[in-house]
């Protein structure tokens, strides 16, 4: 294993103690339990924004807190779900009055805990606490008979796009809406070049061939639905995109917003190469690109790879998209 | 009959095992998983393991609530709710008892059971901890009437056969879940650290 470490054990800690120092106009972190803040917060009368999840996933959550995205994000353990104390803590905090929202990746453990924390927050009495599950990747088939399908690529989207109506003051009510309906209208679809190293295991999450690749992975380096020989991008993107508009039954005419996202140890060229191909099958099947966003901004450590997302957009969402965001890892619209 | 002191010594026995079994653990989480449970329930554990020696509890439930609510407040994933809502459930039975019996530790153990149930949604065969879980209970219930000695040994024959049976299922929980028949083949680190929960049991509190 190489990496920029100092320990395992320090890894989080520490990176939050750079976060804090790099963005010290924008972010308070509160280091005994790891939650990063927007500094101007809590907001008075604006419904607050509360997600979090396990380290190894950056710029996702923390760098996404910031006006017009999230007030408050907390970070687990690396690939571990945060625990109901941050949770807690982090949803008192940015209650302005207007009720807070969770947004949760459907995965076991986020959900769990998630929970925990409202069950504790309810006998504790006060805020008033909506949650909406994002799980919108397309690779986990049968999700009936499993934990249900990953959240991925549409938690970043609804991020933005939820974090603008709250700015604009929406109600708690309206927020979730909207959250849940882009729950339902967003899908996703991953795949990786190799495995990824979590620091405190050493050694590769999984072991793969040069000139294999995995399709239908998540982002925690859990192996995905299947193996296969390295094909052309255009090959891999239609792997890609094809299921995940099959499962929007996204027709002719529909706009969407189109995510191409990296999964950290992909370079930015060959995001833009994949999003050329995402961008030509679009086209092919008829449907509008009202936005695209193009990067790493849910990643897994340093795994190579990406992941198509695909957001069904009409003019609202559009305008909401458009709107001013101000987060180390989003910023535009200033 | 355990009182307080043979509860702490069981909490202290599961820390150093599953300390000495860290690797192991994130291994089958590997095979199947995100790797990291090895390394969650040894921190878990620390934490839990240093409360006897930091302060004293009045009470076996008291201690157990402790352990329970550290263990969701350090444990993270699934196993942190999982494990801390076992030990905050046992907890419930055991007020007021300060050596507490088979029938005792059957109800406790009933409760906690429940308690993973409850919180996890899992049923038999899911490839989950519960899949070592209840065979464990249903072993001592049977054996209870022996005494506690024999009913815990039972346990621990009962969760270790079904962390062992996890082997050949298809995970329809957790992380695993997501691999469908690829989960096949691997045992559960969630069933494997439960059963080691039970054999700790079986050697300290008897």
């Amino acid at each position: 294993m190489k990496k920029l470490i100092n320990d395992p054990a320090d890894v989080v800690d520490e990176a939050l103690h750079g976060m804090a120092l790099a963005h010290p106009d924008h972010l308070r972190v509160d280091h005994d339990l790891k939650i990063v803040y927007r500094k101007d917060g809590p907001q008075q009368g604006k419904v607050g924004l509360v997600s979090g999840g396990g380290s190894g996933h950056e710029p996702m959550h923390g760098g996404f807190v910031g006006t017009g995205m999230l007030d408050a994000a907390c970070a687990g353990e690396m690939f571990t779900s945060p625990v109901p104390e941050q949770m807690m803590a982090a949803t008192k905090a940015v209650d302005g009055g207007a009720g807070v929202l969770h947004i949760v990746k459907n995965y076991t453990g986020d959900v769990m805990n998630f929970e925990m924390a409202a069950e504790l927050a309810e006998a504790d009495a006060g805020t008033e606490v909506k949650s909406v599950v994002t799980d919108d990747d397309v690779a986990v088939k049968d999700s009936l008979f499993t934990a249900g399908r990953r959240g991925v690529g549409v938690t970043v989207l609804m991020e933005k796009i939820v974090g603008a109506a709250a700015e604009e003051g929406a109600s708690l009510h309206d927020c979730a809406d909207l959250a849940t309906s882009i729950a339902s209208t967003g899908r996703s679809m991953g795949m990786a070049l190799t495995s990824c190293t979590v620091p405190a295991a050493g050694k590769p999450t999984f072991d793969i061939g040069d000139d294999e690749m995995e399709i239908g992975v998540g982002i925690h380096g859990e192996p995905g639905r299947e193996r296969m020989k390295i094909t052309s991008a255009k090959e891999i993107a239609a792997m890609l995109v094809e299921p995940v508009l099959a499962d929007l039954s996204a027709a002719r005419g529909d706009g969407v917003i189109a995510f191409v996202n990296g999964m950290g140890g992909t370079p930015l060229i060959e995001l833009y190469l994949m999003y050329n191909e995402v961008a030509a099958i679009l086209e092919k099947s008829g449907v509008t690109v009202a936005r695209s966003l193009v990067g790493n901004y849910m990643t897994s450590l340093d795994m190579a790879g990406c992941s198509v997302t695909l957001l069904k957009a009409e003019d609202t969402l559009v305008r909401l998209w458009d709107a001013p965001v101000n987060t180390p890892g989003l910023r535009w619209g200033l | 009959m355990a009182d307080l002191a043979a509860f702490q010594s069981w909490i202290g026995d599961f820390a150093a095992v599953v300390k000495d079994n860290e690797e192991y653990l994130t291994d089958l989480d590997r095979a199947i998983g995100d790797a990291d449970h090895g390394t969650n329930m040894a921190r878990g554990m620390a934490k839990v393991a240093a409360l006897a020696e930091a302060e004293a509890f009045p009470s076996i439930d008291t201690y157990l609530k402790k352990v329970g609510m550290t263990l969701v407040s350090t444990v993270g994933g699934a196993s942190g709710p999982l494990y801390g809502t076992f030990f905050l459930r046992m907890a419930g039975p055991l007020k007021g008892i300060e050596d507490a019996d088979a029938s005792d530790v059957g109800e406790a153990l009933r409760a906690g059971v429940e308690g993973v149930l409850a919180r996890g949604k899992a049923e038999l065969e899911d490839k989950t901890m519960y899949d070592a879980w209840l065979p464990a209970l249903e072993a001592f219930d049977a054996s209870s009437a022996e005494g506690l000695g024999a009913a815990l040994a039972a346990a621990a024959t009962g969760a270790a056969d079904g962390r062992d049976a996890t082997k050949d299922l298809i995970a329809r929980k957790g992380r695993a879940s997501y691999l469908g028949e690829r989960s096949q083949g691997h045992i559960d680190p969630g069933a494997t650290s439960t059963a080691m929960l039970v054999e700790t049991a079986a050697r300290t509190l008897a």
